[in-house]
């Protein structure tokens, strides 16, 4: 079968492109500082110094340079899911009174626990988008590979990024199909019987290549390892980004606990 | 054929059984060296079945199957024969699934334990023959229908096999793009098997013709 199906792009979203100096960097280390960011940030207790982390993200963010556009909408689904947070979190906290809104009354403390969830989340989002959203996939698996993540993992993940698109292509021409034959989902016995073999040859078909995909790799030598034709070094660069970043967070943690010091002190 | 030369890929006596159904039934078949074999039959007729065979994709149910000069029983004794002999897949989309047709073309080279280097530039050279050199870093899944086709033959080819194995190369490329092809592989000097329902084709390429019928061969 070779019929042309008009190919939608693998992604629902067009790739990331980040600035050259963020891509000179290995991939290794920018998986190994977006993850140990998301560590830091998260253990985080005070608002000063979450606030501090997402100005970190910020800044890292215009340094990348990356297009506007783009960010703002993989940002999105996020923002929904903080914004009903923000809103609701004040109400249901107990506290000290805010202000009251009819019979309802909002916290401070419910207010502050917002706002660190905001700060906190937004910053390692916006990090992990900047370094670990801008490498393309192959390059992904890769980096994870190296830092000692299964090989069956690291393949999973590769060969899904192409075959999810096989499925959906498959899944366009089994629907044009249906539709060839005036089908119209409704509410009944027909279209919910239709849904599932639908689904179920989807599954067939896609095991089926699955199959034939294995057969022509064993065809071409594939013996349960892959070797790949770049493999990015570790440069004296990286090592100094690394150890830059290091005192970053070092400095994000410290002030966290100074902070405490602080807030304790004026409790007292 | 003058008997005196040992084929390169032999069954002997092989039959094969697919879901209680019997496709193939104590067929024996021979490919020479410089030979471009046509092997015709009927839809179902086992063509697909035999190149699979002799790849060791499938087991055959009884009898034989010797490829330069050994008998192939085990998955490990079709290591090497898979690196002397290419098969095409009907279905180029089961053949790529690397991003880009480097990727996909240097796949079979690294495999084969060529350095990065070496598989790039062996990737790089196919696709270049091919007229495929600006595609290389095209992504796969945007390809059309031929050209996936045409990297398709490049990732079989970078691999440098003594024997081609093709699965209906022809089958859904227009006439330019089936002409292309054809051209192209008439310039290799590979032995070659060739699965086609496609006349003219095979009357440009083919040494000789086998038909498959009833599970067997038909003179």
């Amino acid at each position: 079968m070779t019929t042309t199906v008009p190919t939608p792009p693998a992604t629902p979203l067009p790739p990331l492109r980040g600035a050259d100096w963020l891509l000179a960097h290995d991939p290794r280390l920018r998986l190994l500082a977006a993850g140990l960011f998301a560590l830091v940030v998260v253990s985080l207790n005070q608002l000063s110094s979450s606030g501090a982390a997402l100005a970190l993200a910020l800044g890292l963010t215009v340094a990348a340079r990356l297009d506007a556009r783009a960010l703002a909408r993989r940002l999105l689904a996020l923002t929904g899911f903080l914004l009903i947070m923000l809103l609701t979190l004040p109400f249901t906290t107990p506290g000290t009174s805010w202000f009251t809104l009819g019979s309802l009354s909002a916290s401070t403390a419910g207010r502050d626990l917002a706002l660190l969830i905001l700060c906190k989340a937004t910053a390692v989002m916006l990090t992990l988008t900047i370094l670990v959203g801008t490498l393309d996939p192959l390059a992904f698996a890769q980096a994870l590979g190296r830092l000692g993540v299964p090989h069956r993992l690291t393949q999973l993940l590769l060969l899904t990024i192409r075959q999810i698109h096989l499925i959906d292509a498959e899944s366009i021409r089994l629907r044009q199909a249906l539709r060839a034959r005036a089908f119209v989902p409704r509410t009944d016995w027909q279209t919910w019987r239709t849904y599932g073999w639908l689904i179920g040859m989807l599954l067939v078909r896609s095991f089926a290549r699955a199959e034939r995909l294995l057969e022509a790799m064993r065809c071409r030598g594939f013996r349960g390892r892959f070797y790949r034709l770049d493999t990015p070094t570790w440069r004296t660069a990286d090592s100094l980004a690394a150890l830059g970043w290091l005192l970053l967070l070092g400095g994000l943690l410290w002030f966290d606990q100074h902070a405490d010091v602080q807030a304790l002190g004026a409790m007292l | 054929m003058t008997p005196m030369i040992a084929p390169l890929l032999e069954l002997q006596r092989v039959s094969f059984d697919y879901h209680g159904q019997r496709v193939l039934h104590e067929l024996d078949f021979q490919v020479y060296p410089g030979e471009r074999v046509a092997l015709i039959g009927a839809n179902g007729a086992g063509k697909t079945t035999l190149l699979h065979l002799l790849v060791g994709l499938k087991r055959p149910s009884a009898g034989q199957i010797i490829a330069f000069g050994r008998v192939r029983m085990c998955e490990a004794d079709f290591y090497d024969v898979r690196a002397r002999v290419g098969l095409l897949f009907q279905d180029a989309d089961d053949q790529l699934f690397c991003p880009t047709a480097l990727e996909d073309v240097a796949f079979g080279p690294l495999n084969l334990g060529r350095s990065p280097q070496q598989a790039r530039a062996d990737a790089l050279a196919t696709l270049e023959t091919l007229g495929l050199r600006e595609f290389a870093e095209r992504v796969t899944y945007r390809l059309s229908a031929g050209e996936k086709r045409l990297v398709a033959l490049a990732t079989v080819l970078a691999m440098r096999p003594e024997v081609l194995l093709l699965d209906e190369p022809t089958t859904g490329l227009d006439d330019a793009t089936a002409a292309r092809l054809t051209a192209y592989l008439a310039t290799l000097e590979q032995t070659m098997l060739l699965v086609s329902h496609d006349g003219p084709f095979l009357a440009q390429l083919a040494t000789r013709a086998v038909r498959l019928a009833g599970g067997t061969v038909a003179h």
